[in-house]
């Protein structure tokens, strides 16, 4: 809802306070994670109001989605979030099974497990990595740039492709796994859990200086978060224990043991910017656990042909639905709805980025503006998923 | 200046004639000149090493590509800028603009001329060498602020401003830990709180008064770092926050004097802690002073020990700004004021106490075995972790061959 | 007060736990590839270059169905009566002529789609991906040849006449025509 104070723009030209700085921070610059546009009202250092201004980015996903047929949707839905393609292919891929009544194997149900989870790690790399610089310390970016390359290097050995992969589909995955994958991803989890992770903890989570910039800023309080619609890592770091793989899981993840990271509040009060990091930080560890359990699943199991389920023709009934899932950046919903043909009727996305942004300029109010960098990058925004 | 009057007086004894404003020129300006000289060269290798420094601690190579192991790339880049247009945006302040940069390098250039690099080597030993070094080194606050405010954009304009708060906000600390050397020598020459050095490691001020010297040194560098806005307390050139601070409308050559002034004024600091703390052009082991242990005791080496000691120093400052984030403004504030600046005054009033006490005028009993255990120990630990580091680097290269992946050169 | 020491002990001490991070990566192997000197070979199933072989192609135009972003465009017509008749190298005869066969590669998207649907696995995705050009009209890839070489012969039927004659007598008389050919 949008109160007088928050309205930056509808100003009478005689009653302007001249003392305040109008501050655009464009949709070019390096901290705010894509094309935003931050319109800043600052009395100096202050910050009085800040509006986000969004669709800089807006490519007509829901739109294109009418035109192609279901599998044709895969690509477009992958663009999204381009950051953790993984996570959107699987929730329309899941939502559509939904409608089509598939049930896929349990083989298939692992592998994707073991994707999204590594997606997920190769995700808050990425989160947290770009976090810390715009906090000043470049250093933890590239440390942690190195691991997720290494995650890149198997998905590519996998399906082919590094970061936009096409590999959920509706009634499987596309490739199996490739000779060797599960040997290779062990190193990769060993090395990350011995090295990687103490060393991020120590360089720079724990750092005092990085501590101080973010344990007091941006606190949104657990009634804030929710009326705002924050999900996923934001929610969590207010200390509110919702995690849809725990809470209504899909492919599988209530057979795996993992615990649910919340924001504790160990340095300032619960909802900081700080707790939000650090719930993506240990997310990082528990994703890692998980993967160490689907790995050895899929060991045990014998392989089965992933496309097994595929339908020649996706052609699901006459109906609608809607079918959220945890990506790594919060809850993402898709509403399908379907006239019976090849091409869906409609397709919409609910984006947790999006609904993010909404609780921007409650929390933005008395700030500085070293400290609106700090709020942008505790969200993990990614402005192709907030634009579609 | 006495000490060149004499030596080109040896060579050319006509030069008693001359009037006295040649003389002068001759004996003050050609030290002056020719430390400008050597000193400006210095960024050229600062630029690099950092880049390099830099690139190992993040796992990545660097420049190589210019020149063997990319030695060129300064000079490349240097050329580059010289070549670029320098833009003028429309509204600025043309005479201000164009002095901002001049007058930051003028303030980080002239402190050299008291920095002593030997016995006699020293362009000007002036009496109030420490008072000088400050007084001179503020001028570039000045300058900052000039280009914040003559490039007309209100991004620079606030880095402008953070960071004359800051750069002022942290000389109160730093002078009032530059007292503490000044207290125990009892003179602002730098020539000779230099010798009230010598005789050895153990004797440097660095191990005065254990542990209160170190804590001052400790106080004195991070204040210093935030005097030349190097991290963690870089806010005026923040890239992520303010694009550029105060330089960002600058291009072409007017950028690369800010660069080159900073990256001086890094070099000034470090060369005012070693001659403050860290003995200056002594050597650790007094043998060491002169090439004498090879046979040739003229060749005096202090230059190099200088040299040395505050490129470690230098060093150290590029470690620190790749390992830490950002302070915020109001963050950085609260350091200055409210944990360095009573931290010195404690250890001004302390050291002051015990210099007037007969018993510890030159420092406690134990000082003398402090030193040399202590930087062989730390000495000792880096060599170890670096030891550590290559073992278990060289041990990941050859288990983590990524799958199918062996590098080919076409 | 014994909180003000707190803090500063602790804001010393992770610096300097930081520094000790910092200095152990200053000496261990970077990571980088010094690409172009070294190039790594990607693996097999690389999504990079479209590569389609033209003899193979039956003109059915499932890939050009199957592409979201409609990169592919296929014009394919009636074959004349007299023509020979030609197969593509899994069996299937070619009825249709494909008169053009163009990709865009600058609108392709990657995506691997079209190499699925084709009935004689003639369109496929190559791991060739350093193809830049400054001109963006020779993204455009024109598969259609004039003088393609066409298999004349039934593939499925020479597999399974050759058979039999090397089961038995060495090749030296010709293998007998099956009835029905």
């Amino acid at each position: 809802m949008a109160t007088p104070e928050t309205i930056v723009n509808d100003w009478d030209p005689d009653a302007l306070d001249t003392d305040e700085m109008i501050l655009q921070m464009g949709p070019q610059h390096p901290a705010t994670h894509g094309a935003l546009r931050v319109e800043l009202r600052t009395d100096g250092e202050i910050v009085k109001a800040a509006r986000p201004h969004i669709g800089y980015l807006h490519r007509c996903f829901e739109k294109h989605c009418e035109n192609v047929d279901y599998p044709g949707v895969m690509p477009y839905a992958d663009r999204m979030d381009y950051c953790a393609s993984m996570g959107n292919t699987l929730g329309f891929a899941l939502a559509v099974e939904k409608l089509h009544a598939i049930q896929v194997s349990p083989y298939v149900d692992t592998v994707r497990v073991i994707m999204a989870e590594l997606q997920r790690i190769a995700s808050h790399i990425l989160g947290v990595g770009t976090y810390s610089m715009d906090i000043g310390a470049f250093t933890p970016f590239l440390h942690l740039v190195r691991d997720r390359e290494k995650i890149l290097d198997l998905f590519e050995w996998t399906c082919g492709a590094r970061l936009l992969y096409n590999y959920n589909w509706v009634g499987g995955v596309s490739h199996d796994v490739p000779e060797g994958f599960v040997k290779a991803t062990g190193a990769l989890l060993r090395e990350f859990d011995s090295v990687t992770f103490p060393e991020l903890l120590d360089l720079i989570i724990h750092n005092r200086i990085f501590v101080r910039r973010l344990s007091h800023v941006g606190v949104c309080s657990p009634e804030l978060a929710i009326s705002h619609d924050l999900t996923g890592p934001n929610l969590r770091g207010s200390g509110i224990a919702r995690d849809l793989r725990k809470d209504e899981p899909y492919c599988g993840y209530q057979n795996y043991d993992f615990e649910v990271c919340l924001g504790k509040g160990q340095y300032g009060p619960v909802g900081s910017c700080f707790d939000r990091n650090w719930v993506r930080v240990v997310e990082m560890r528990e994703s890692s656990k998980i993967l160490h359990q689907a790995l050895d699943r899929l060991e045990k199991m014998e392989k089965a042909d992933v496309h097994e389920k595929v339908p020649k023709r996706v052609k699901p009934p006459k109906g609608e639905v809607y079918f959220r899932s945890e990506a790594p950046r919060g809850q993402l919903g898709y509403y399908v709805v379907s006239d019976g043909n090849v091409n869906p009727y409609r397709v919409k996305v609910k984006s947790p980025c999006f609904t993010a942004m909404s609780v921007f300029h409650h929390l933005a109010k008395g700030m500085m503006i070293a400290d609106i960098i700090a709020l942008i990058g505790s969200f993990d925004i990614v402005l192709g998923e907030i634009d579609r | 200046m006495d000490a060149t009057y004499a030596f080109l007086a040896s060579f050319v004894p006509e030069i008693a004639g001359w009037p006295a404003w040649a003389l002068m020129l001759v004996s003050a300006g050609l030290p002056a000149l020719a430390c400008f000289m050597f000193m400006s060269l210095g960024p050229l290798v600062y630029v690099y090493a950092e880049r390099k420094i830099s690139a190992f601690m993040q796992d990545r190579i660097g420049p190589n590509r210019v020149g063997p192991i990319g030695l060129l790339q300064t000079l490349a880049d240097t050329i580059k800028l010289l070549f670029k247009e320098a833009i003028f945006p429309k509204k600025v302040d043309r005479k201000l603009f164009v002095i901002a940069p001049i007058l930051v390098n003028v303030g980080a250039f002239m402190p050299f001329l008291v920095i002593p690099w030997g016995g006699r080597l020293q362009p000007a030993d002036l009496n109030v060498g420490v008072f000088y070094v400050v007084a001179i080194a503020s001028l570039s606050t000045v300058g900052l602020i000039m280009a914040g405010w003559a490039s007309n954009n209100k991004y620079s304009l606030f880095g402008g401003m953070r960071s004359a708060a800051q750069i002022v906000s942290y000389e109160i600390p730093a002078m009032m830990i530059l007292l503490v050397p000044v207290m125990i020598v009892g003179s602002l020459s730098l020539q000779d709180i230099t010798m009230a050095q010598h005789g050895g490691l153990q004797n440097w001020f660095l191990f005065r008064y254990f542990p209160i010297m170190p804590v001052a040194f400790v106080v004195f560098f991070v204040a210093g770092l935030a005097e030349v806005n190097r991290a963690p307390f870089d806010i005026p050139e923040a890239e992520s926050e303010l694009v550029g601070g105060f330089h960002t409308e600058y291009s072409g050559f007017f950028f690369a004097m800010f660069f080159m002034a900073e990256y001086t004024e890094m070099f000034v600091l470090s060369a005012t802690a070693t001659v403050l703390f860290l003995g200056g052009y002594l050597a650790p082991i007094p043998a060491l002073q002169t090439l004498g242990f090879i046979g040739l005791p003229h060749v005096s080496l202090g230059w190099l020990w200088l040299w040395f000691k505050a490129w470690f120093l230098v060093f150290v400052m590029m470690w620190l700004r790749w390992t830490l984030p950002r302070s915020r403004v109001d963050q950085l504030m609260h350091i200055a004021w409210k944990v360095l600046l009573p931290i010195a005054l404690v250890l001004v009033v302390v050291v002051g106490g015990l210099v007037l006490w007969p018993a510890t005028a030159n420092g406690f009993f134990w000082d003398r075995w402090v030193g040399w255990p202590l930087t062989l120990g730390l000495v000792g630990f880096l060599l170890y972790v670096m030891v550590r580091a290559l073992q278990w680097s060289r041990r990941r290269a050859q288990e983590l061959a990524a799958p199918a992946r062996q590098a080919v050169t076409p | 007060m014994r909180r003000w020491f707190q803090d500063v002990w602790e804001g010393f001490f992770t610096v300097l736990v930081g520094m000790r991070i910092t200095w152990r990566h200053l000496f261990t192997y970077p990571v980088t590839l010094q690409y172009p000197t070294v190039k790594w070979p990607l693996p097999p199933r690389s999504r990079m270059r479209l590569f389609m072989k033209f003899e193979d192609c039956i003109g059915c135009g499932q890939c050009v169905r199957a592409c979201p972003v409609d990169c592919i465009s296929l014009k394919a017509e009636k074959r004349p009566a007299d023509a020979p008749p030609i197969w593509a190298a899994n069996g299937q005869a070619i009825k249709l002529h494909v008169a053009v066969f163009d990709i865009d590669m600058s609108l392709c998207c990657y995506c691997n789609l079209c190499t699925y649907p084709c009935p004689t696995n003639c369109i496929y995705m190559t791991p060739e991906y350093e193809f830049a050009t400054s001109d963006l009209t020779q993204h455009l890839y024109r598969f259609a040849k004039k003088d393609a070489q066409f298999i004349l012969e039934d593939p499925k039927k020479k597999a399974a006449g050759q058979a039999p004659a090397e089961a038995t007598a060495p090749p030296a008389t010709p293998p007998a025509k099956p009835a029905g050919a």
